[in-house]
Formats: C-alpha cells, structure tokens, sequence
C-alpha cells in the first residue's frame, strides 16, 4: 500500500452523526430532530428492504440473469435518509446507484431491471414520479438539475414553506468533473434551489478519494459562496435530518447547499469490478462495524421501540420482494428489433423510418425471424 | 419526397414588408418565438445587455427581462447542462455558442444527454432546445472562430441539424426550431450575418426541414448549404456567361438531408458537384454523395465532386481565401464534371 493512497475511515470532527455505530443517540447542536418509533421502524424497513432487493439484483447477475448490477450495499442510510427528506413535489436526479432514492420515490426495483438486462435504459416516467432516469455519464446530471432547479425558481416556486427543491446525486470521483464544479457555479448565481448530495463511498472504482481531492469534499462548497455539511452517511437519521434542512433551506430560496454523506461501498463498483485487486479486507471489516441497518436495530432493541415479530415480518417482506424482483426478471421478455428505432425523437425522422422499414423487411426474410419480443 | 412538417406554420399577416440583415432577421425571429411563447429562453455568453458579439440577441434582455434572456457564466458544458434541465422542466430555450469553435465543451452534454433524453425515456422526456451556432469562415478571425463542426451533429442520433443561408430562412427557421419538440442544432453563416434581403413576414414558409430548389438550371446540379450558398449562386450567374446552366439547391437540413428534391435534379441533370467549408472526410456531403450514388446511379453522367474546405485545421485567416471554397473552384469543379 502507498503511503496516503488509502481512503479513510474517519469522518472528522465536523461529522454529523446522530446515531452511533453502536446505535447511541447523540445530540447535535443545529441538526437534531424528533423521531416516532413508527418514523424509524419505516426508516429500518427501507434499508432493509432495498438491501435485500440489492443484494438479489447482484444473485440475479451472478445467475447470468442481468447483464451488470450496480450494488449500493453500505450506502442504505445516505439514500434512504435523502429520500425520505423529500416532498413529493421536489425532484431528484439520480446517477446511477440510487436504487434506495428511486424507493422513496415510488419507483419499484422491478422497474430498474430494464436497465441491467437491457431491454430499457429506464421505464420509469421522470416527469410524473420527479425522479429522473440513470445518469451514467459521470457528472453530467448537475447540470441538468442546476437547470431544472433554475425553472422551479424562474417559475416562482421558490420562496416559502410549500416551495419546490432540487437534489443531485453524485459520487466523490464526479466532484472532478468540469460538470459538478459548474452545476455548483450555476446554482450559486442564480440562487437555484438545489441540494448537491455527494455520496463519498471512498472508491471511484479503484480509485480512492485522495486521488480526486486534497481537502474534505464539504469544504468545497464554500469556495461556490454556500454552506457545505459533511454528515455520517451511515446514520439514516443524520442524512434525514441534514437533507430536510438542506431541502427547506432551498425551497425557501436560501439554496443551494453541499451535503457530503461520509460512507462506504462495502461491495465492488458493479459486478464487473474486483476490489480485492485495489483495497485491503481490514478496511471492509472496519466499515462492518459502522453498518448503516444494525445501529438502528440496536437503538430499536434498546428503546423497546420494536419486538423479535417486527424484525421476522421485515425479514419476511424482504424474503417476498426479493421473490418478486426474480420471478419478474427472469420472466421479462426481450424487446422487439423495432424498439431499436422507436422514439430517437419526437417528430420521426425519415431516416429512422427507412432504416427501420429495411431491416425489418431484412428479418422477415428469415423463417425464425425474432418472432419472440415484444413491440 | 415530401419533408416532414412537424411545425405549424406560422403567418404574420399584416406585418410590413421591410429590408433586413440575417442578424436583424434572426433577432426577428427569436423576439417572435419569445412573444408567443412564455416558455421561450436565451441563454449564453454575452446575449443580454451587449445582445451578443454578433448582436443577433440584441434588445431582447431589454424587452423580455433577466430571467427569459440569461446572460450566463462562462462555460459552455453549463450553458447546454442547464438548457436540459430547463426543458426537463417545461421550458424551450435557445442556446447561443459564441463561436462554432467554442461548442466542444458542450459537446459532452449534446451527445450524451440532449441527443438522448428522447429515445432513453421512450417520449417521456422531450428535448425541445435550440442549439445556435455560428459557422464557417470568411471573417478574417483567430483560431477556433471559423470552423464548420456540423458533421458531428449530423452524425449523432437524436439531434437534428439545420444551416439558414439568408435572412429570409433566417427569420422563418428560427422560428421553425424554437417550435420543434426535437433538439436542433441551428447553424448561422457568420459571414453572412449583414446580408440584406426583403423579409415579408406574411408569407406562409415552407417547412423547416426541407430543401429548396434555389435556381432551376440543366446543365449540372450544385447542392450547397449555409455561407457556400451564396457563393454558389454567384457561380452560376457567372457560368451564365458560358453558357452553363447551373441548378442550386440550399439544403437547409444536414439532419434529417431532404434529398428528394436533389434526386430529381440530378436524374435531370445527371451531374452534381457539392460545395460546404467543412473538411471533405466522413462529413455530410459524404453522405449526400452516397445517397446519391445510391438513388441515382443510372442517371450518372459522371462522379459527384465536391468543392470542400480542406482536411486540415483551419489555417492562420491570410490563408482562408485558398481554404474556403470560392466561385472559382465551384466553377472548376462544375468543367470537370462537365468533361466527363
């Protein structure tokens, strides 16, 4: 191991943690917040639940059954706390990990299949669930949420409690992207109301956060003229409690804001990746213990704010929802050829139309042609 | 083959009849486009208070105010990022690159998101934004300000591709693209931006993506787009004197090419010489040249020439007279097609 090449483990002194490792509640000055047992026997669902959904997604892969999966494992809390932040009428621009986001919108793990068996690239409607499809191209959607985040405050929807926000999901190797550093100078000059939501899981593939920065990602945002907020992104309640701030701070028009979510990829970057070859098993093993789900089944135990049958009827509907996403993956028809050419716009092109009629009648000419698939 | 109207044709009947550059025209344009249509935005690099380094966005900050005229930071992935995520949101804006040159930081953003969003969301997500550049040489200018890139447009799916070539086009495509729910990329001769024409805004256009058969002609065919049109036209009047009857044909869309009405000049003629400043390799005249040959093989009385700018950089502006095709290698190319 090369001296400094090695992400860390350590969030710092200005960490926000509500929730210890050891599942204590700790106060904080400006970010505490009150929360039901219900409130967090949902938040445990959630992270149970996509959990077990992604870790049948990476099974699903392993079986030849998707073509790649992208694993969140570890990142439950950083997403499943910004999601539930959210307001349905503020919207979310996804990269590519944010199945836990894509929960809290509405969108099923059925629906982000598609995307790794290929037969879609995103079924989901963005405009009618405000969650927006799989950016792939690292960095890309900053802007396009800076933009759209320009429209919510251009079209007066900025300004007071039932205000619209925006928030942007990145990863700590996109903050070298040009498209990060002027989706924040877009957002800063035009008062965009929009929450720059950095996920720092320690890896770009194999590249860990020094190779992409010299100082806390967080302090970054002051540069931009906004505040920037390093939170525990294993502590559900701390991301909830940041990302709603962050989220009222800008629906009031006091945006935008940085949120570093401090966590860990604990698996590889997708299916493909193989992180034994760049990182060592004690830095995994020393992330176990800061696991994201079992601090707050220790603080529910603690509180007696859930019982063994609540955590069997979690595990259960985990055990049914991963039963589901298989059953319908390994059932998902292969798109007809004519989806090739369906769509590249909204007014036809006459040179789609022509090379879509000649291939077709190209297929016909075949006694099997792909009959199966659908149109 | 009659090109695809996907725009209502917009009339202006009882507005005067008045002599205007192409710059005028496409301010114009633009002013029409805002007026009717609140959704309507400009956004790039000096567009508001100076009204753009060509002046074409003037007075329109004035008029429309800050937040439907952006004069934005200075970066051109962030103009086009931003545009996106606009008409994700409901809005149509207008895009102004500075300089054909400067559009490759954008280019990301076009390629990978703006040409895509479409087919990626299977309709759900439309695209309409405007992508204005202005191309080509003539103008005297440094590096970087006189390039013609529209062949990596027309290459790329999802992006359709337009060029005017005189105020009159100018003032009606605008208009045309600004109304298209596909993203165009909208490429403006800069040479030509003080051009003169009369502009009756009562007329009915014809649909944005369509060629025009400019002047009718039977001794050989010249398809040409943008700033080469007029250079063109000039040549056939001067082959006139020769006895050489030229036909022109403006192209007006490189994506989707209306080849329709080539087809028929070349099947008449049974010649065809193409003219554009871009480099000759891979670009469109390429591919007119093979759709041609495709379409027209019998009628070929000899091979498609092109009269191009050359597969080089552009060159220091001293040299751009010999890099940019003039009306004397057109007619040169229109003798060697006619000795076959």
């Amino acid at each position: 191991m090369i001296a400094g090449l090695r992400a860390t483990t350590e969030g710092g002194a200005d960490l926000v943690q509500l929730l210890s490792p050891e599942g204590e509640r700790v106060s904080h000055p400006a970010f505490d917040i009150e929360v039901t047992p219900e409130e967090l026997r949902g938040l445990y669902r959630d992270m149970v639940l996509v959990r077990r959904a992604d870790r049948e997604g990476n099974a699903l892969q392993r079986q030849g059954q998707l073509g790649i999966w992208v694993p969140l494992l570890g990142q439950e809390a950083a997403q499943i706390g910004a999601g539930r932040a959210m307001r349905p009428n503020d919207m979310a621009f996804p990269s590519y990990r944010e199945h836990g986001v894509a929960w809290c919108k509405g969108i099923q793990p059925t629906d982000i299949l598609g995307i790794f068996r290929g037969t879609d690239h995103g079924s989901w409607d963005p405009i009618a669930t405000r969650f927006h499809l799989y950016t792939i191209v690292i960095g890309n959607q900053c802007l396009n949420a800076a933009g759209y985040a320009m429209g919510q405050r251009f079209e007066g929807k900025v300004g007071d409690d039932d205000g619209e926000a925006t928030i942007v999901f990145f990863g700590d190797g996109a903050t070298s992207q040009g498209d990060v550093h002027e989706g924040m100078v877009w957002s800063a000059v035009y008062d965009a109301p929009l929450v720059f939501y950095c996920q720092n899981n320690q890896w770009a593939i194999s590249e860990p956060v020094e190779r992409q920065t010299r100082v806390p990602l967080y302090e970054r945002a002051r540069g931009y003229g906004f505040p920037g907020i390093r939170v525990d992104g294993n502590d559900v309640l701390a991301c909830l409690a940041v990302t709603r701030w962050a989220m009222d701070e800008c629906r009031h028009g006091n945006g935008p804001v940085l949120i570093e979510a401090f966590t860990y990829r604990m698996d590889a970057h997708t299916t493909s990746d193989d992180p034994t070859r760049y990182r060592l098993s004690d830095e995994l093993e020393a992330w176990k213990l800061k696991d994201p789900i079992e601090r707050v089944r220790v603080h529910l135990v603690k509180q007696q704010w859930a019982d063994q049958e609540f955590f069997d009827q979690v595990q259960a509907e985990a055990d049914e929802l991963a039963a589901h996403l298989r059953e319908f993956c390994v059932n998902m028809p292969d798109p007809h050829p004519e989806r090739i050419f369906s769509r590249v716009y909204a007014e036809e092109s006459p040179v789609v139309r022509r090379e879509r009629d000649e291939f077709l009648d190209y297929l016909s000419g075949f006694a099997d042609a792909h009959a199966g698939g659908e149109r | 083959m009659a090109a695809p109207t996907m725009e209502k044709p917009r009339t202006n009947e009882g507005a005067k009849v008045q002599t205007v550059t192409m710059a005028k025209a496409l301010n114009m344009g633009l002013r029409a486009a805002m007026e009717a249509d609140p959704k309507v935005l400009v956004l790039g690099e000096d567009v508001g208070k100076l009204g753009g380094v060509f002046r074409v966005t003037d007075g329109l900050q004035k008029d429309f105010g800050e937040q439907r005229v952006l004069d934005t930071p200075l970066a051109e992935s962030g103009i086009i990022g931003t545009a996106i995520g606009l008409a994700i949101r409901g809005f149509r804006p207008v895009c102004e690159i500075q300089f054909d040159g400067f559009v490759f930081p954008g280019f990301d953003q076009i390629v990978s998101q703006l040409a895509k969003l479409h087919f990626r969301s299977q309709g759900k997500v439309k695209m309409p934004v405007v992508v204005r550049i202005p191309f080509g040489g003539g103008i005297g200018a440094v590096e970087h300000h006189s390039e013609s890139p529209e062949s990596y447009f027309a290459h790329t799916a999802g992006l359709k591709v337009v060029a005017c070539s005189n105020p009159i086009d100018a003032y009606w495509m605008m208009q045309q693209a600004i109304a298209s729910d596909d993203p165009v990329i909208f490429f403006e001769p800069k040479r030509r931006y003080w051009e003169k024409a009369q502009l009756d805004p009562g007329i009915t256009p014809d649909p944005l993506f369509s060629s025009r058969v400019l002047r009718q002609g039977g001794s050989a065919t010249v398809a040409c787009y943008g700033p080469s049109v007029k250079t063109c036209l000039d040549a056939a009047t001067a082959a006139e004197e020769d006895g050489i009857d030229l036909e022109v044909i403006d192209l007006r869309t490189l994506s989707p090419l209306d080849l329709g009405p080539v087809f028929d000049s070349v099947r008449r003629t049974g010649r065809l010489v193409l003219v554009s400043e871009a480099p000759s390799e891979s670009s469109v005249t390429a591919e007119v040249a093979t759709r041609v040959q495709q379409e027209c093989f019998y009628s070929l009385e000899a091979p498609v020439l092109r009269v191009t700018g050359f597969d080089t950089p552009y060159p220091p502006s001293k040299l751009e007279e010999d890099f940019l095709p003039d009306l004397d290698r057109v007619l040169h190319a229109v003798d060697r097609s006619l000795a076959y």
